[in-house]
């Protein structure tokens, strides 16, 4: 059973992936497994993401995205399967020069000043002298710390250590950013800034994965989401294409015939009539048009017709119910 | 190796940010000052009294040992107080993953725990063994005797000590790691006691338990040796305390631990390789 639902995930993400060249992968895993004693955090995560994309990783609590994160850094081991990282091995040392990352609660030595960490962190990433003096300054711009740069982290709210551990993540200009709830404990401010960052990042040619709760944001900044539920991928999409998901459409309708619910179910299904309100959902977005024409051709008067958008939350929330069909 | 003394570097500043280094040396200042003023007064009423040379010479003997004693205690306080928190620690509140993620290995990071932790330790033990030495020289005009072979011995137990703790605060969590080392270098204590009076009484069988117990922890068994190593041998052979010589652990029993303190630490990277962080 197990090996089935790999098997099609491999396609399914093969098949997403366009049959890239691996060397032009970011990220790519094979049925990646983590069991934590009895409990199977991550069942079998096979995953491409390309250079240079923003891809976020979508699913509810305890769905296994942290570990599958940790996996990829290294710091937790899998128990079975394989993952590359920017073409290499993960743990590779090479590779994780190139990647930056910010933890799901990112902590550090709370007498450090944030200055101090940002020398740690850009020492660590091979970044010496000058370099390394003039970086540290435009970051703690780029993350609007530049007025708390002399604090010591113990003083620092949520909020602030969240942004300082985002700079730790960006200093050496990683070739792949990866993002744990980076949102998390920001104010509408920090989300935006965030947003920014992850916007230049992509500018200069690095690959963002994020994972993250806040839909509104993962829609305007990714460009293709995987949604995983209990260690598993359900499905990998363009976020274009929910922009152009427009497969309920709701309308406001005179009498309807007894037998035109059922006729209508030759382009969508739910089809329902709640009152004056008719809603259906469509096989395909072009199938709009006729459904209006199937109305007027038979006398129904229709006083609205609303096609409505399926968000990433709707799907998010249909997955996250266990419902499979979309 | 560059990353080895990044993550050496910043555990000492650790220490001296956190006032650790600066308390605890301020501790010392004040043990050292107590110390001094003893021997003052020890020696003034000598004066008075016209103790004969011999005696006076056995107590000011007796006086030294139980002073560096002392500071054979604090450094082993110091050792195990500071370093026990580090790696359980940081895994515990998640820190170690954003260091652990870095382009260095986990034997680097482990290698410049120890390094840091040992070069404070040992700036530590200098400066303790220094002080009690320099007052007694100022003092009476005498100090232990064999002062380097009794330095590196206290310095080993350290540092033997300091692997284990960290070798023991990967696998677990700080208290009970605390809890462990504590209790293991009380039963070296303990062993180096049944050892003493095992040899006084003529009972090879307490004494082998004794060794017993300095094999599970040899730590106690180099005070004893610095202990031997510090005094002239007319004092080793009418005393019978910690310090006292009637069982003297050996050259092999030296060898042993420096071998122990390896093993501590190659099984400390062996399980930082294997555990999920
Ligand atoms: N060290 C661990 N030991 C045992 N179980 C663990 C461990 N880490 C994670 N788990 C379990 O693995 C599962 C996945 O956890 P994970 O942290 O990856 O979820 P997540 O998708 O990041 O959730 P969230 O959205 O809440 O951050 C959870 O059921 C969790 O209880
Ligand atoms: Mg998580």
């Amino acid at each position: 059973m197990q090996s089935l639902i790999s098997a099609a995930q491999t396609q399914d993400a093969t098949a997403a992936a366009g049959g890239i060249d691996p060397a032009d992968l970011a990220i790519s895993t094979k049925s990646l497994r983590k069991v934590f004693r009895d409990k199977v955090a991550v069942r079998g995560l096979t995953l491409d993401v390309r250079r240079g994309e923003v891809f976020g990783f979508l699913g509810p609590n305890g769905a296994g995205k942290s570990t599958s994160v940790k996996m990829l850094l290294g710091l937790v081991k899998p128990t079975l399967g394989s993952a590359r990282l920017l073409g290499k091995p993960i743990g590779d040392r090479e590779a994780r020069r190139r990647v930056g990352f910010l933890p799901e609660h990112f902590r550090f030595y709370d007498w450090l000043t944030s200055e101090e960490l940002l020398r740690v962190h850009g020492q660590l990433c091979g970044l010496r002298g000058d370099e390394l003096a003039r970086r540290i300054p435009r970051m703690l711009d780029t993350v609007g710390l530049t007025p708390h740069a002399g604090k010591q982290l113990r003083d620092y709210s949520k909020g602030m250590l969240q942004r300082i551990g985002l700079a730790q993540a960006l200093i050496h200009q990683p070739d792949l950013i990866i993002l744990d709830e980076p949102t998390s404990g920001l104010d509408p401010v920090g989300r935006r800034l965030v947003r920014d960052i992850i916007r230049r990042q992509k500018e200069r040619g690095a690959t963002v994965f994020l994972n993250s709760h806040l839909l509104s944001e993962v829609e305007v900044t990714c460009d293709r989401v995987a949604f995983i539920r209990a260690g598993t991928v359900i499905e990998i999409r363009e976020v274009k294409e929910f922009e152009r998901s427009y497969r309920n459409v709701v309308a406001r309708v005179g009498r309807l015939a007894e037998n035109a619910l059922h006729e209508l179910e030759a382009w969508g299904t739910e089809v329902r009539l709640k009152g004056s309100y008719l809603s259906m959902r469509l096989h395909a977005a072009e199938f709009a048009p006729r459904v209006v024409q199937y109305l007027v051709e038979h006398g129904v008067e229709v006083y609205e017709f609303t096609p409505q958008r399926i968000t990433l939350e709707d799907r998010f929330l249909e997955i996250v119910s266990g419902d499979e069909g979309l | 190796m560059t990353g080895i003394w990044i993550i050496a570097r910043i555990t000492f500043q650790e220490a001296v940010r956190k006032k650790l280094l600066g308390m605890a040396l301020a501790a010392g200042a004040a043990f050292l000052i107590l110390f001094a003023t003893a021997v003052h007064f020890q020696a003034a009423g000598f004066q008075e009294r016209h103790v004969p040379l011999f005696l006076q010479r056995q107590i000011f003997s007796a006086m030294q040992m139980v002073g560096m004693y002392a500071i054979n205690f604090l450094i082993v306080a110091m050792t195990v107080l500071t370093s026990v928190d580090t790696i359980s620690g940081e895994i515990a509140s998640g820190t170690v993953q954003a260091i652990a993620m870095k382009p260095i290995d986990r034997w680097q990071l482990m290698t410049g725990k120890w390094l840091g932790f040992c070069g404070m330790l040992t700036a530590y033990a200098l400066v303790m063994i220094a002080g009690v030495n320099l007052v007694s020289a100022g003092m009476l005009g005498t100090s232990a005797r064999h002062l380097p072979v009794a330095f590196a011995l206290m310095w080993m137990e350290s540092m033997l000590l300091l692997s284990t703790t960290l070798c023991l605060s990967v696998s677990f969590s700080t208290l009970t790691t605390g809890v462990l080392v504590l209790g293991l270098h009380g039963l070296a204590f303990l062993g180096g006691w049944i050892e003493q009076a095992g040899s006084l009484t003529d009972t090879p069988k307490a004494v082998l338990a004794g060794v017993a117990a300095s094999l599970v922890m040899p730590s106690e068994a180099l005070w004893r040796r610095a202990a031997f190593e510090m005094q002239s041998p007319l004092a080793t052979a009418i005393n019978v305390s910690p310090f006292s010589g009637a069982s003297v652990p050996s050259s092999s029993m030296i060898v042993y631990a420096a071998l122990y303190t390896c093993v501590a630490l190659g099984l400390a990277v062996h399980r930082l390789n294997a555990r999920d962080l």
